[in-house]
């Protein structure tokens, strides 16, 4: 339990620093620690102390309690995700910088209204 | 019915993706040919289909039969609603594409643009058709990310800022849609949508299950742009390619936002009142706060994207009042019917404000400004224009015999027999100050003093054919009140919605 509490304390660490950092890098950064916390703790639900890994051969019934793959398959699916859509905003935040000289989001406030 | 035919509603996307910037390299047109000719054959796919009537398909990714009655396959699932959302994706997506072949002459990187536009129909087609939750959010994050790119196609100042907004806050949507799975899958150690549907009936409400209802309302909220989450559709929106823009507004923001949401809601949770009463409320607010935030706009696409958010909360008003009525059990008829409405009024709404947006984008290639203040008097270039854009203003502003006033009627209708007096009072008032809003948008862009030495030219003959197409569509969709046309579209949509236990017992076919 502890640990899942890590995880959501980790997660509320993430929210904070999007709410409140000016830095359009440190947002990228903040939203990364949130993505992080949650694979660990998908990870976490999907571990079974003293599981196997679920490769069934034949016939052979495994001794003991098998592991979903579901979990650890989602947890890789979305890394690869997470991985594009920070590509993504870095790339967007690094065309910014070039329009505007800053990465102060104050400084970048074409739209309003 | 073959069953294979409805992956290729993600393959023949998603392939075309892959193949444009190799075939780009060759040929120039490749891109414009290829996108426009795969999105009809999809179109007339999707009404083949339609014509058939086949209920509910289940397709298994690799043939993987469930095993002792747990389904371990990928499932694609088409049913009526499902079946209902693809036709307006693919549609829409079409006219966009055809509008874009003229449209996008003068942007440079023009087959990086057929790219994204291919893997975000791709992306919402897979959306619609998912049957478990691990690939809704695959196929989510497919269409969002390509349409961040895709809202940063300008590269200038105001559309990069727009991107990133919109990426920040589509990027906390995802996670806490992330969050609700994971929930879920804690819960009851299955993703699919009709295994966790029968757990779920069988354990009954609980806070638990509330809490998770309420993260993913506010997940695929921020995807919908409803009320409290609005904040990045209008510069989004206003950004992109008019296109593009038409493509967001009419289709994204149902196909991953209020789609998905219904579908969970309806068919994977037990039906429950406080969060149907959450829901409606939202719809509400989002029906009138955003139509008030609309009628000072004076930037012709902000405007319009601003009355996108306050469609879409007819669009949730309507559902979200069926589903009160259903969570208070027994026979309703209204159930069914505001229901009804609001699926009426989401394919209405696809096709009006897909119409106003490649209105918009016409007058800005013609007039060269999206403020409404320089323009004026284009009603004498324009025809065509005016024309179209006239009656997608009179549909969305609900004025007979245009579509939107007997969808909105249908609204108003079933919030008075469902006892909901205030949003039945309230639609009626968002009804009138958007007429109000429209004749301004009229006034300015068409009949006003004309500007001197205005460039205005009527638009090329593609963009013209895409927009009148769609100003036919918007008298035609009036048809749908009459119940041997409902039968084949509407109803089974509905049906699928309104007997909402039954899609687990189909789809695992007990």
């Amino acid at each position: 339990m502890t640990l899942f509490i890590m995880c959501f304390l980790l997660f509320l660490t993430g929210i904070y620093g999007v709410l409140t950092r000016r830095n359009l890098i440190k947002v990228v950064i903040s939203l990364t620690i949130m993505e992080f916390s949650l694979f660990l703790m998908l990870a976490m639900i999907g571990y079974i102390s003293g599981g196997e890994a679920p490769i069934l051969a034949g016939t052979i019934i495994p001794a003991a309690p098998v592991v979903d793959p579901l979990p650890q398959a989602m947890v890789l699916t979305a890394i690869v995700i997470a991985l594009a859509t920070n590509a993504m905003l870095l790339t967007i935040a690094i065309r910014l910088y070039k329009k505007y000289g800053t990465f102060d989001i104050r400084e970048i406030n074409e739209l309003k209204g | 019915m073959e069953s294979w035919l409805i992956i290729l509603f993600v393959i023949i996307p998603l392939f075309t993706a892959f193949l444009i910037p190799l075939g780009g390299k060759l040929l120039p047109w490749f891109g414009r040919t290829a996108v426009s000719g795969i999105m009809l054959f999809l179109v007339a796919l999707a009404v083949h289909i339609i014509l058939r009537m086949p209920g509910t398909v289940v397709y298994m990714a690799g043939g993987w039969e469930p095993v002792e009655g747990i389904p371990v396959a990928i499932y694609l699932v088409l049913d009526g609603l499902s079946l209902f959302l693809l036709l307006i994706i693919n549609l829409l997506g079409f006219l966009s594409a055809f509008y874009a072949i003229s449209y996008m002459r003068r942007y440079t990187g023009e087959k990086y643009f057929y790219t994204l536009m291919c893997l975000m129909i791709a992306g919402m087609n897979g959306v619609v058709l998912a049957g478990d939750l691990f690939n809704l959010y695959v196929f989510l994050e497919i269409s969002v990310i390509s349409s961040y790119a895709l809202v940063a196609f300008g590269v200038e100042k105001t559309e990069l800022e727009a991107s990133y907004k919109y990426q920040v806050l589509g990027g906390l949507a995802s996670l806490l849609v992330l969050f609700g799975i994971i929930m879920i899958y804690w819960q009851t150690k299955t993703l699919n949508i009709a295994d966790i549907s029968m757990i779920m009936q069988g354990s009954g409400q609980d806070p638990f299950n509330i809490f998770i209802q309420l993260i993913l309302i506010a997940g695929f909220g921020i995807k919908a742009a409803l009320i409290p989450f609005h904040a990045w559709l209008p510069d989004a929106h206003s950004s992109a390619p008019s296109p593009i823009s038409a493509m967001l507004s009419g289709v994204l923001i149902k196909a991953v936002g209020v789609y998905v949401i219904i579908r969970l809601l309806f068919n994977m949770f037990p039906p429950d009142n406080s969060v149907a009463v959450v829901f409606t409320t939202i719809g509400a607010l989002s029906m009138i706060i955003g139509v008030i935030l609309a009628i000072g706009q004076w930037d012709l696409k902000r405007l319009l994207a601003y009355h996108s958010i306050s469609q879409m909360g007819y669009v949730v008003t309507g559902i979200g009042m069926g589903m009160i009525l259903l969570a208070r059990g027994g026979e309703n008829p209204a159930a069914a019917l505001a229901i009804g409405g609001g699926l009426f009024h989401m394919i209405n709404h696809a096709v009006f404000k897909g119409l106003l947006f490649l209105n918009a984008g016409a007058i800005e290639y013609a007039a060269g400004t999206r403020d409404m203040t320089k323009m004026g008097g284009l009603a004498r270039y324009m025809p065509v224009t005016l024309s179209s854009s006239f009656s997608a203003s009179m549909a969305i502003s609900g004025i007979p015999p245009f579509n939107g006033f007997f969808s909105k009627l249908i609204i108003i209708i079933a919030a008075v027999q469902g006892g909901f007096y205030l949003l039945a009072v309230l639609a009626v008032i968002a009804g009138i100050i958007t007429l109000a809003s429209f004749m301004k948008f009229q006034r300015y862009a068409f009949y006003n003093k004309p500007e001197p030495d205005s460039p205005a030219r009527e638009v090329p003959v593609v963009m013209r054919a895409s927009m009148i197409s769609l100003a036919v569509l918007c008298l035609l969709l009036s048809l749908l009140v009459f119940p041997g046309i409902r039968q084949v579209l509407l109803d089974p949509a509905v049906n699928v919605l309104v007997e909402s236990t039954e899609y687990a017992r189909l789809v695992l076919n007990l």
